[in-house]
């Protein structure tokens, strides 16, 4: 399941992310009639409808998977958070419907119903993963057993919003990284200069609106699941003045770190907004509840670390433009791109990872077990392997697939060798 | 009408859609893997063609089915997903592989060797897909998962691995490969082309007939609550009649030639034997143990599901109106432009 996930949010952010860019692309093609724009919304159609059709059946997976490998967990809350599911179950519809009639229907519908629906498929997409979340704040902290009370479980608008900015952000970052390796190369090749153009924007916003939305939810954490936030930091003891460690080895029998920096007061003032208050620490919850503290902690730190790398490189970046006026696209820029692009995935994965690791040994916190819920199926290493196999064809056959798209994008004529092909 | 009868009816009815629309686009692939003669292929490019913008929104109808079922029956969707663990993943597996190998094939660039690769990925996934949901099925109905205290106690693999689940397996194998046949003579424009299909829709009627009666002729041993059902209540052989009807009125028309009638008349039989299933079935959810009634969520849940789905219903009509109204412009009783195929 868990590898079903992983795989899973990284076809379902850019699912989400994708179309927004296309629709962009498509806008400024209409403005400025420029042919290159709109060669580029079309690839990026191309693109979205080979992730969408992965996270389509991705998608399907992981709804069986829940009761194939969670029996009991659907058994028990499938009433209650079966609500999200449904309107989800719409909005995919809706996104499948329209993605349909935008790839295949360019010239079949009017430019406007066209452009509508690729606008459609953008929100649709949203609004999916909105459900999805809402589904997964209730497993972190159930506002309540009634239907309504669990779909808006209390940290529903902290999830949510972190969750989107992600997708667009890790989507937008990853565009960005791609596009520059191949200017990299060829400096001639100026549809790759749009590409980046349209991406770089998004990629800035998100990256810098991040934190804020990363800070919100922390303080939510620290109040609502407080041992979440001890196990993102390490942190053993219940204390005032609580600092912060960045980086280093904890050693959770003493509390100390070792090779960490120390910040005095910062986790306190993170946490609260107070250099002095009080940081609830591991040391308040027995034992048996606690998650395993070091990796919940490294996934933290590599989360905020390549949040923080995209912020900075976020400021970095719109200071050149204001200084300059165009877009930055010297040989080092381009490097630091690349470099760059695969951190919004990674931080994405590692936030997953905090908030999943983070609430062991609970499947939904408070009520259910997770050894409670899993499947009694005793070969459950078959589904497993099984699952991880297939996952990593399709990783491997759409990286393939999408490296091929991207390096031909801007040949005059694609080759095409099927008469079929969009 | 009680609330879970309602949910079990929206459940039936999202089946019967993706089964005439989804079922119909396994069955594509069954016609591609089977594809041969002269014209081989054209035949995978018509059915490309037929199933490239629309499969994505058939196949959700699946996952509306699923979601209906655990939010609404939370309790029998736990104990399907135990006792039919095997057969549901393999499908699962196959449903990932067309899909993705489908997608790939109509985007590759890499000539004609990557295309048949995926190609042989995509129609062996689409066989084997229906034949494991078809083997679920059998089993669900054959009265041997057995669910006690909540926890099923047949195991993971004999309720399935037998031959009336078989032989509804290949029912429903043959009944996707006659959809698709039947739905492609209605929308390939070639003669020639539309000929392959038309034999091949006749030959899948037959098919579904043997198997039909197989699966019947099985069932006094296989799955004998159902049998019972249909064979011994009021509604069985006037159901039986109508149901007989409608499929020889489908080959009828094929072999004369009209093929909207044999379209109708093929989704017509897809949708009776799927009700025959249901009212055969009821009030069972996992024959003997599970009900509707045992298994349904409380009612506040169902109702609030209800809701939703009605809420989700004024989107989802329309957009799919217009999907097919761009798409398949005969359904909607537009002529189809000549030489359409791309």
């Amino acid at each position: 399941m868990g590898i079903s996930l992983a795989f899973h949010i990284v076809f379902a952010a850019a699912g989400v992310a994708l179309p927004a860019l296309m629709v962009i692309a498509d806008l400024v093609y209409r403005r400025t009639r420029d042919p290159e724009y709109l060669r580029l919304s079309k690839q990026l159609a191309k693109g979205t409808s080979i992730l969408f059709a992965v996270g389509a059946v991705s998608g399907t997976v992981l709804s069986f998977e829940l009761g194939l490998l969670w029996p009991e967990f659907m058994g028990r809350f499938g009433q209650m958070i079966g609500l999200p599911f449904a309107l989800e179950g719409f909005a995919f519809f809706t996104e499948a419907i329209f993605l349909g009639i935008y790839l295949y229907g360019r010239d079949k519908v009017s430019p406007r119903l066209h452009l509508l629906s690729g606008v459609v498929v953008a929100v649709s997409g949203a609004a999916s993963a909105f459900f999805v979340t809402l589904a997964n704040a209730f497993m972190n902290g159930p506002g309540g057993t009634d239907p309504i009370a669990a779909m808006w479980s209390p940290s529903w608008p902290y999830q949510v919003v972190h969750v989107l900015l992600a997708s667009y952000q890790a989507t937008a970052w990853a565009m960005v990284g791609t596009h520059g390796f191949i200017l990299l190369r060829d400096r001639r090749r100026t549809l790759h200069r749009k590409a980046l153009a349209i991406a770089l924007p998004v990629a800035c916003l998100t990256a810098l609106a991040q934190p804020l939305s990363g800070d919100r939810s922390a303080k939510h954490i620290a109040v609502a699941q407080p041992l979440k936030l001890a196990a993102a930091e390490a942190h053993l003891h219940t204390a005032p003045h609580a600092a912060l460690h960045v980086g280093g080895v904890p050693d959770l029998e003493t509390g100390a770190f070792h090779g960490a920096v120390a910040i005095p007061g910062a986790l306190s003032f993170l946490a609260h907004g107070d250099f002095d208050a009080t940081v609830t620490g591991l040391d308040a919850f027995p034992r048996d509840e606690w998650p395993p503290v070091v990796a919940v902690r490294t996934a933290f730190q590599v989360m905020v670390g390549a949040g923080s790398a995209m912020a900075l490189a976020a400021l970095a970046v719109i200071a050149a433009m204001l200084r300059r006026r165009r877009l930055p696209d010297g040989r080092r820029w381009l490097l630091a791109f690349v470099a760059l692009g695969p951190l919004g995935f990674v931080s994405l994965e590692a936030g997953w990872l905090v908030t999943e690791w983070g609430r062991q040994p609970w499947t939904v916190r408070g009520l259910l077990r997770t050894a409670d819920a899993v499947t009694p199926f005793p070969y459950k290493a078959a589904p497993f392997w099984l699952f991880t196999i297939v996952y990593l064809f399709l990783g491997a056959a759409v990286v393939y697939l999408l490296a091929r798209q991207i390096s031909h994008a801007d040949e005059p004529h694609p080759p095409t060798a099927s008469g079929h092909a969009v | 009408m009680p609330s879970e009868l309602l949910l079990a009816a929206t459940i039936g009815v999202a089946l019967a859609l993706y089964f005439l629309l989804g079922g119909a686009d396994f069955g594509g692939g069954i016609w591609d893997l089977l594809a041969s003669g002269p014209r081989a292929a054209e035949q995978r490019r018509a059915i490309g063609a037929a199933i490239g913008p629309v499969w994505e929104a058939n196949h959700v109808w699946l996952i509306l089915v699923i979601v209906v079922l655990f939010t609404g029956f939370p309790a029998a969707f736990g104990a399907i997903s135990v006792a039919l663990h095997v057969p549901l993943t393999l499908f699962l597996v196959g449903v990932v592989l067309r899909g993705s190998a489908f997608a790939f094939r109509s985007l590759d660039l890499s000539g004609d060797r990557g295309q048949r690769r995926f190609g042989l990925v995509f129609s062996m996934a689409s066989t084997i897909a229906p034949l494991l949901l078809g083997m679920s099925v059998g089993a669900l109905v054959s009265g041997n998962i057995r669910v006690r205290g909540g926890l099923v106690t047949t195991g993971f693999f004999a309720p399935w691995l037998a031959p009336f689940p078989l032989a509804v397996g290949l029912f429903s194998l043959a009944l996707c490969a006659l959809l698709a046949a039947t739905y492609l003579t209605v929308e390939v424009a070639d003669t020639a082309l539309r000929e392959d299909f038309r034999r091949r829709a006749l030959a899948a009627a037959f098919a579904a007939g043997g198997a039909a009666l197989l699966a019947f002729a099985l069932a006094g041993r296989g799955a004998p609550w159902v049998r019972a059902a249909l064979a011994g209540r009021p509604w069985s052989w006037p159901f039986h009649a109508l149901t007989a009807a409608a499929a020889l009125t489908a080959i009828a028309a094929l072999a004369t030639r009209r093929f909207r009638l044999a379209r109708a008349a093929v989704g017509a039989q897809t949708i009776l034997i799927l009700l025959g299933w249901a009212l055969a079935q009821y009030p069972y959810l996992i024959v003997p143990d599970v009900t509707l009634h045992g298994a349904a969520a409380d009612p506040r849940s169902q109702r609030l599901l209800l809701v939703a789905l009605a809420a989700g219903l004024p989107v989802l009509i329309p957009s799919l109106w217009l999907l097919f109204r761009v798409f398949k412009p005969r359904v909607s009783g537009r002529p189809v432009r000549a030489g359409r195929v791309p």
